[in-house]
């Protein structure tokens, strides 16, 4: 027997490519989900009140301290003891976005911090007031530095979806196991799915990259 | 509680393999990022090359695809490795490439001037490297492994999923036997977290022992 | 004339650092006034104190007659509002020695933003403002240039048509001029003359360089240790201190 057969890769393909789909669109979500994860913890970490700010850091702290794994997991498990049955993916989606936001908040953070202290004083001097000079002048400096971190995040999601399988997401890695223990041929489908994740990796880089070029043009 | 004190032994079981793959994988990622790191500053094209082509791809796939393909496909190449073997070879390849990033980076920042000043001392490639670049360079890759180090202990959990007993597969034998997942769990996540401060702790203090005397105290 | 900057026994200190000690200083309206004195003499906060970007502790800051900071007989501040603060300000414009320009706007924008944010004019008219000041102080052919295409003369040159954009009744000068290559102090120097021969605005200027006193001041503090040691007319002062410390930094700074 060969060692790849293309012919068995050809009839696990489209089983894989509807893995992709459901691996992309939790990435997407649990991408999204980080997003206002993150806004939420660096708004607690940042607050002025000494115990929110300390809740804050704890929960950032906690979140990143334990794997991924345990954390969807305890969302498996211990949603539905409390009466929250949902779907998987949508599981998957909120650990995602919960154990990634964590590091959407430091992203965020270090965005701000990156804005030097004289672009505060001009803006004071100006009479702006707090919301017109976030809108207009802070944030769309901070968010530059974070193009970056944020897409880095977004790329190792993508890597990580594949621990939703764990939880019976039917995503990439999924399907080429479960293609693999109906025929007994696991050469094929795991190596299409690593590489698949190579693929997707790859042009979501390349994607940043544009972005971040995009978006850079006044430096 | 009482459920946690009757499983003892079962979550001190995954405790052990889940730090000894760590000690594994890390010892190895740590050579790893080293020798590739380095590599890529090498003059010669052929290692230079090959160093890219080993980080950028494994860091572009999955570190659970690359412990699943050494699980199920090597066999199938005439290669059996134990499952344990497999998790040490793909953790530490896949840690090695990101460790190798770090070294490649904070090689990069050290000064230009500094290597000027190698050149002008007259030092050779080597020389250059192990008196001027890497004593400043591990200085900064201090935070920067620390950090690694950390997701590296948090990604050994994946080995659960090639039948490896460690902590979180210990942790959902428990739950299969008990039914009862939820006191399981945090106390797993505690364990984690607790394994996470202490290294970190740990590692500040080398840092800090490290680079003792070079941050002038007091002195802004 | 009427007062329009007035310090009464005001302290400030950063931590065990004395910065202002029991400072009484006053400045008339249309009066330009150049402050100089070795580094850390208290010289820019004054002037962040007078933007109130620095809060006081102890004594009294008023601008045109009005309590800009004052502190009770308690010694505590009396917390000005947020409002207060913002509507002082309206009073006073500031330029930085590193410009502090908005990367993400062109110089257009940069002039444009705080007419059509803060006081909420349409985007036609502050634009027109914008351009029309820009044009006071020669950049007209670079409206559309992001600051990090623009020299450092030029920079500072849109700083200071965006801090005229308010229409402050002061204008105040943090080294404005210490961040530029020497070849670029004159046009800067130019537009801040330009803006000094305005009879009603009230100009003042921290400076290290004695050409930039000289040029707009019609009288000149030494400040030294938080406290104004000698002041005087600019030729008076800079040419015969009667002070032996103002003697002292005037000979280090003519020799530096």
């Amino acid at each position: 027997m060969e060692i790849f057969s293309w012919d068995f890769a050809l009839e696990v393909l489209p089983a894989l490519l509807r893995g992709a789909v459901v691996t992309f669109s939790a990435t997407i979500g649990g991408f999204l989900a980080s997003l206002a994860v993150g806004a939420i913890l660096c708004g607690l970490y940042r607050s002025s009140s000494r115990p929110i700010a300390l809740i804050g850091k704890s929960l950032i702290e906690i979140l990143r301290s334990t794997p991924l794994l345990i954390q969807v997991y305890f969302l498996f498990f211990v949603l539905p003891e409390v009466g929250l049955v949902l779907q998987p993916v949508t599981t998957g989606i909120i650990a995602l976005g919960l154990y990634h936001g964590a590091y959407v908040a430091e992203a965020y953070r270090a965005g701000f911090d990156s804005v030097p202290r004289g672009q505060w004083d001009a803006v004071e001097s100006l009479r702006f007031s707090r919301y017109a000079a976030l809108r207009y002048l802070i944030l769309p400096q901070a968010i530059i530095p974070l193009i970056p971190a944020l897409g880095n995040t977004f790329i190792t999601m993508l890597k990580d979806t594949p621990i939703l399988a764990a939880i019976t997401v039917p995503e990439m890695m999924f399907e080429a196991n479960d293609a693999g223990s109906q025929s007994f041929r696991y050469v094929e489908p795991i190596t299409m799915a690593a590489i698949g994740y190579l693929i997707m990796s790859a042009v979501a880089a390349g994607f940043i990259h544009l972005l971040r070029n995009h978006l850079g043009r006044f430096r | 509680m009482a459920l946690i004190w009757q499983y003892r032994f079962d979550l001190l079981v995954g405790l052990w393999w889940t730090l000894k793959l760590s000690m594994m994988s890390a010892s190895l990622a740590l050579v790893l990022s080293m020798f590739f790191g380095i590599a890529r500053y090498s003059r010669n094209p052929a290692i230079r090359i090959s160093a890219s082509v080993y980080i950028e791809f494994f860091r572009g796939t999955s570190a659970l695809a690359q412990l699943f393909w050494l699980f199920y496909v090597l066999p199938y190449m005439g290669v059996d490795l134990t499952p344990t073997q497999c998790a040490v070879l793909g953790l530490g390849l896949c840690f090695g490439a990101y460790g190798a990033e770090v070294v490649r980076a904070c090689i990069e920042a050290v000064p230009k001037g500094q290597l000027d000043a190698a050149a002008a001392l007259n030092f050779s490639w080597f020389q250059t490297m192990r008196i001027v670049v890497l004593p400043e360079a591990l200085i900064m890759m201090m935070p920067l492994f620390t950090n690694l180090l950390i997701e590296l202990i948090k990604a050994t959990s994946l080995v659960s999923l090639i039948t490896i007993p460690d902590l979180t597969f210990q942790a959902k034998a428990v739950i299969t036997k008990s039914y009862s997942s939820g006191s399981v769990l945090l106390t797993t996540l505690a364990i984690y977290l607790v394994i996470s401060l202490i290294t970190s702790t740990v590692m500040k203090r080398i840092e800090t022992s490290l680079s003792r005397g070079r941050i002038a105290e007091g002195v802004k | 004339m009427t007062e329009m900057i007035t310090f009464e026994n005001v302290c400030k200190s950063f931590g065990k650092t004395v910065i202002l000690n029991d400072f009484n200083f006053r400045v008339m309206r249309g009066e330009k006034v150049a402050i100089i004195g070795p580094s850390g003499s208290g010289k820019s906060t004054l002037l962040r104190i007078i933007m109130a970007l620095q809060d006081i502790d102890h004594g009294k800051v008023s601008i045109d007659g009005k309590p800009l900071w004052e502190v009770n007989h308690g010694r505590h501040l009396v917390k000005p509002t947020r409002r207060h603060l913002r509507d002082m300000r309206s009073l006073v414009g500031m330029v930085f020695q590193n410009f502090n320009l908005f990367p993400n706007l062109t110089a257009l924008g940069n002039v444009a933003a705080a007419p059509r944010h803060v006081l909420g004019l349409s985007k036609k008219e502050s634009e027109a403002r914008a351009a029309a000041l820009l044009a006071q102080v020669g950049l007209s052919e670079k409206l559309s240039n992001y600051p990090s295409t623009l020299s450092g003369g030029q920079q500072q040159r849109v700083a200071i048509a965006r801090a005229m954009a308010l229409e402050p009744k002061v204008m105040l000068f943090d080294e404005a001029t210490s961040a530029l290559d020497p070849e670029l102090v004159g046009e800067v120097l130019g537009v801040m003359r330009d803006l000094a021969s305005a009879r009603d605005l009230t100009v003042l200027v921290v400076t290290h360089q004695m050409g930039v006193a000289r040029a707009i001041a019609d009288r000149v503090c030494f400040m030294e240790g938080g406290c104004v040691v000698e002041e005087g007319g600019p030729e008076a002062l800079l040419s015969q201190p009667k002070n032996e410390r103002t003697r002292a930094f005037l000979r280090a700074v003519h020799l530096a």
